[in-house]
């Protein structure tokens, strides 16, 4: 089954939406601010010769015409890091802020977890947590290339992530906490809208993978959302259009967790739409439309889901 | 058997924080933060208030990482902020990725090279460079970028060579020599 197909009925412009399926992406930079800014980035991308345009929507996000990220001085430099347009989103819908305490729960190989350690200049307390060691080495590779000192490395399974190892039974320690401000959980999904970089995921999709996640995504937020501390935040986003994966899981943990929709900044001309409440035979709950759904014939980019959820005071 | 919990021994799964001064020094070989901040100042002139918000660590025989927030003491995690010296051995050694971060404002032992040399330098290759008067031992290479001098990493420099120590990892990434 082609599950782009399923999303038809969804969007404004059907044939838009496949034929935007069908095309690569373009190579896509984000300049890392720890190390530079985005003028002097610029500056040597445009000393090089590198051709680059920037999205009409983030300054700091360009759109290569041609090489490679990896093969230029600003890139050895830490300056740029290579990362899909759209994946952008969930640290801008998370807000982080210099000196707070923020975990990214599925967090290697660290594109998001690096950009939201830029934008809290790099102070605090940013835990990225991954359950697989192996990937958790391209974590630690692409924040130490990018110069990030406020990151924490672990490894746990994110559905009973321990506070343990952060003093949480020790409150008196100094540096000890149990809670945090923020949580970002850019959860496994079934990828689907990330096709137009890997046209794989397509024929590998089954119904039976994206029940499989969505058990794995539920079990994610849930942990996310307890362990944010009272009128904290929690991002959820996935690479996916299905709707089983997003806003059925916002549903799921809404009904049993202490939390609520809120709305998110999108950034000026981006175009998104809101979350649906019926799918197939299921109706979700009226807040989720606050969530944001991406369609790739929207802004040319990969097809992408990111939520806000507030822990009630 | 050695003792996993004694406190004053160093032991590599876990994060110790530094101690402030010598006196305060449990863990014997352990540097102390001052040493630190001192041995940053002395080898390239980084003001010690760089690191004011910054707590260090050693995991593993002297691996010290720089960590810009504060945690437990000790705490059992993969990283901890960035590595950025090698001690317990006669020459302390800083990391890579320390010397792009923090030696932007280094004063002293910065060797500024060529285009040519820059990506000799960070392809991993050794350079004769018998122009360099300067100490001897770990340098900050740096090349000019955008109009500013950059640092790309640590050189060793020993009887008029520069040795790279560009980990493999980060020269995989590198420009293709001409």
């Amino acid at each position: 089954m082609n599950p782009l197909q399923r999303y038809a009925p969804l969007v404004d412009d059907e044939e838009a939406f496949l034929a935007a399926c069908e095309r690569p992406l373009p190579s896509v930079v984000r300049v890392n601010t720890i190390k530079t800014t985005v003028e002097r980035a610029r500056e040597a991308l445009d000393d090089e010769g590198v051709a680059y345009e920037p999205t009409d929507w983030h300054p700091g996000i360009l759109k290569l015409e041609e090489s490679s990220p990896g093969t230029n001085w600003p890139y050895f430099h830490g300056w740029l890091h290579g990362q899909e347009e759209v994946s952008a989103l969930p640290a801008i819908a998370l807000d982080p802020q210099p000196g707070e305490r923020i975990w990214d729960t599925c967090a290697a190989p660290g594109s998001k977890t690096t950009q939201i350690a830029a934008m809290m200049d790099d102070e605090g307390v940013l835990v990225g947590n991954d359950n697989n060691l192996g990937r958790l080495s391209a974590l630690r590779h692409n924040a130490e290339r990018l110069g990030v000192t406020n990151l924490v490395v672990s490894n746990q399974d994110a559905r009973n992530f321990s506070m343990k190892p952060f003093g949480e039974r020790t409150p008196e320690e100094p540096g000890s906490f149990e809670q945090f401000d923020r949580v970002l959980v850019d959860a496994p999904c079934s990828c689907e809208g990330t096709c137009r970089k890997n046209p794989d995921v397509l024929d590998e999709w089954t119904m039976n993978h994206v029940a499989s996640v969505a058990g794995i995504q539920k079990g994610i937020l849930r942990r996310a959302v307890q362990v944010t501390k009272p009128g904290g935040s929690v991002v959820y986003s996935t690479c996916t259009l299905a709707p089983e994966e997003n806003e059925a899981v916002l549903d799921f943990v809404l009904e049993r967790e202490d939390c609520e929709m809120v709305e998110w900044d999108v950034p000026d001309n981006f175009e998104t739409s809101s979350g649906i409440t019926e799918w197939e035979d299921e109706e979700y709950d009226p807040s989720v439309t606050k969530a944001r759904r991406v369609y790739p014939h929207q802004n040319d980019t990969g097809g992408f889901f990111t939520a806000k959820l507030e822990v009630n005071a | 058997m050695k003792d996993e919990t004694a406190d004053d021994e160093n032991w590599g799964q876990q994060f110790d924080r530094l101690p402030e001064t010598a006196e305060d020094r449990v863990v014997e070989g352990r540097p102390s933060r001052n040493e630190v901040v001192e041995w940053w100042e002395e080898r390239f002139g980084i003001d010690p208030a760089t690191f004011d918000s910054y707590t260090f660590w050693e995991k593993g025989a002297g691996k010290i990482w720089a960590f810009n927030g504060e945690v437990v003491d000790p705490i059992q995690v993969e990283g901890l902020g960035m590595r950025i010296l090698r001690t317990r051995q006669r020459h302390w050694k800083p990391s890579t990725n320390a010397v792009q971060r923090f030696c932007r404002d280094a004063t002293k032992n910065v060797i500024e090279l060529s285009p040519g040399e820059a990506k000799a330098f960070v392809a991993g290759h050794d350079q004769q460079l018998d122009w360099w008067e300067g100490d001897w031992g770990y340098l900050t290479a740096a090349h000019e970028i955008s109009g500013d001098l950059e640092p790309l990493g640590v050189g060793l420099y020993l009887h008029g060579e520069l040795r790279s120590t560009v980990p493999k990892g980060r020269q995989e990434e590198l420009v293709k020599l001409d």
